[in-house]
């Protein structure tokens, strides 16, 4: 058998995190990026003031596992849906859609309904987010039905 | 969605899509077994696309004046492919992958496609599936590809065997003439920036770099004389004349044989890393516990372990 040390690890799961709106608080999404690297993902940044076009466009193109959305300024309950659709719209129904911030209770559950997968509220340890995208990340891939892309050509 | 592979992945790409190429990509980086298939439909689209690298040194403001580059090859009408490579953890095996942030303005240009790679533990400043990555870009028709390196500075020679064109970037006040002189980055740049240029010290860095270069130049003329160009990716400053020199390198590398025979040492690269990956994964396959249990106890030693592993 091979040796459990020299033993290849599956490829790194790639997560874009990812700021939509206007608001420009970006402490929160830089502390889940710097633990997303610690625990050994690809993680990229898109920085603030992003659009839900730019947003599903970069998951496109950079091919990632999992979206992390997060806002402060309080338009969660426009820009996650739009960033959901837009993601759709593309054929990556797939990619798991988690969001971050501050958002009440009673929108956690509407999000759901329209596609966020999950949101983790002020005071979440990081490790709880850590494992939830291990855990999650292979079994969407799993179980979503693959729909036909819209196709974007490069002009 | 299930990877699609084969001839339908492959064929998708060649008509520009770009869900398609992000797919292939995802393949071909993570060595999947398609990724074989799909070096083979993409090859034979490869060598006719400049490669343009860019390395130089953490914050020197290569991604950012990779985005000013986009925005001057997508006045000319340019489709723009670009690899932005960053560092992978040696402790967790994660990354930051921070290029892209700088480009955002490009990202719902359909005629730019961005894709941020961990280098995965190889030193060098690129990544060792890179040309895997430059066949999709190949293939999928764009004009122009941005290779970003790591970033280490000094020894990121590698570059020089995978992109056409080298740029390489520093800014004013990194050091004197010496610096200038020393190995590395300095023999491989085909031309020089000094980023940030509208800061103190600009004018002493491009002399420094231009005295460092003289010092090697014969009294006959290189066919190429690496410029040394003063930029600010911040207000655009010295962008198109940069533009301009890249596509005189061009021009003169396919006018020359030189074009050439840098393909070939690509080719060689490409080649020399596939057969050490390939060669290494399949040797660390057949290492066992017993073997490890064996060089503890002394009843073996590494070496007459490895030649035997390897004839294996």
């Amino acid at each position: 058998m091979v040796a459990g040390a020299l033993e290849e690890t599956r490829r790194p799961y790639r997560i874009l995190i990812a700021k939509p709106g206007l608001d420009g608080h970006d402490r929160g999404a830089k502390v889940i990026v710097r633990a997303l690297r610690d625990a050994g993902f690809e993680v990229i940044y898109t920085g603030i003031r992003q659009t839900p076009e730019m947003i599903a466009q970069t998951a496109m193109q950079e091919d990632v596992d999992a979206i992390g959305l997060s806002l402060l300024s309080g338009a969660h309950m426009t820009l996650f849906p739009q960033v959901t659709q837009l993601l759709k719209a593309r054929g990556l129904e797939r990619v798991l859609v988690f969001g971050g911030g501050i958002i009440p209770d009673e929108d956690v559950a509407k999000l759901k309904k329209k596609g966020v997968d999950r949101v983790f509220g002020p005071g979440t340890p990081l490790s709880t987010i850590v494992d939830y995208l291990n855990a999650s990340i292979g079994s969407k891939a799993a179980t979503s039905k693959p729909k036909k892309a819209t196709r974007s050509k490069a002009r | 969605m299930p990877v699609k592979t084969g001839s339908d992945l492959s064929e998708r790409v060649r008509k520009g899509d770009i869900a398609a190429a992000a797919r292939a990509m995802s393949v071909v980086v993570d060595e999947r077994p398609e990724a074989d298939e799909l070096s083979k439909a993409f090859f034979p689209y490869s060598g006719r696309t400049q490669k343009i690298g860019l390395c130089g040194p953490p914050g020197a403001g290569k991604s950012s004046l990779a985005g000013r580059l986009i925005g001057f090859f997508r006045k000319q009408g340019l489709k723009v492919g670009m690899l932005a490579v960053d560092p992978s953890s040696p402790i967790s095996g994660g990354a930051f992958l921070g290029d892209r942030l700088r480009i955002q303005e490009h990202a719902t240009d359909s005629g730019v496609f961005i894709r941020s790679l961990a280098s995965r533990g190889m030193i060098g400043g690129v990544s060792h599936t890179i040309f895997g990555a430059i066949h999709v870009l190949e293939a999928a028709g764009f004009d122009k590809i941005i290779v970003e390196t790591v970033g280490t500075g000094q020894d990121e020679v590698e570059i020089g065997r995978v992109a056409d064109s080298v740029v390489s970037v520093t800014t004013p006040q990194l050091g004197d003439e010496i610096q200038a002189m020393k190995a590395g980055v300095m023999e491989i740049g085909d031309f020089f920036v000094v980023n940030k240029a509208d800061i103190p010290g600009a004018d002493k860095a491009i002399s420094d770099l231009k005295g460092a270069l003289a010092l090697g130049r014969g009294h006959a003329p290189k066919p190429w004389e690496p410029p040394v160009l003063g930029a600010s990716a911040a207000s655009g400053e010295g962008v198109a004349e940069l533009g301009r020199a890249l596509e005189r390198h061009w021009n003169f590398l396919r006018q020359s044989g030189e074009g050439k025979r840098r393909l070939r040492e690509q080719h060689r690269e490409e080649l020399s890393l596939y057969i050490s990956r390939r060669a290494y994964r399949d040797a660390m396959r057949r290492v066992s516990d017993k073997n490890l249990d064996d060089l503890l106890e002394h009843r073996i030693d590494p070496a007459s372990l490895g030649a035997r592993i390897l004839r294996a």
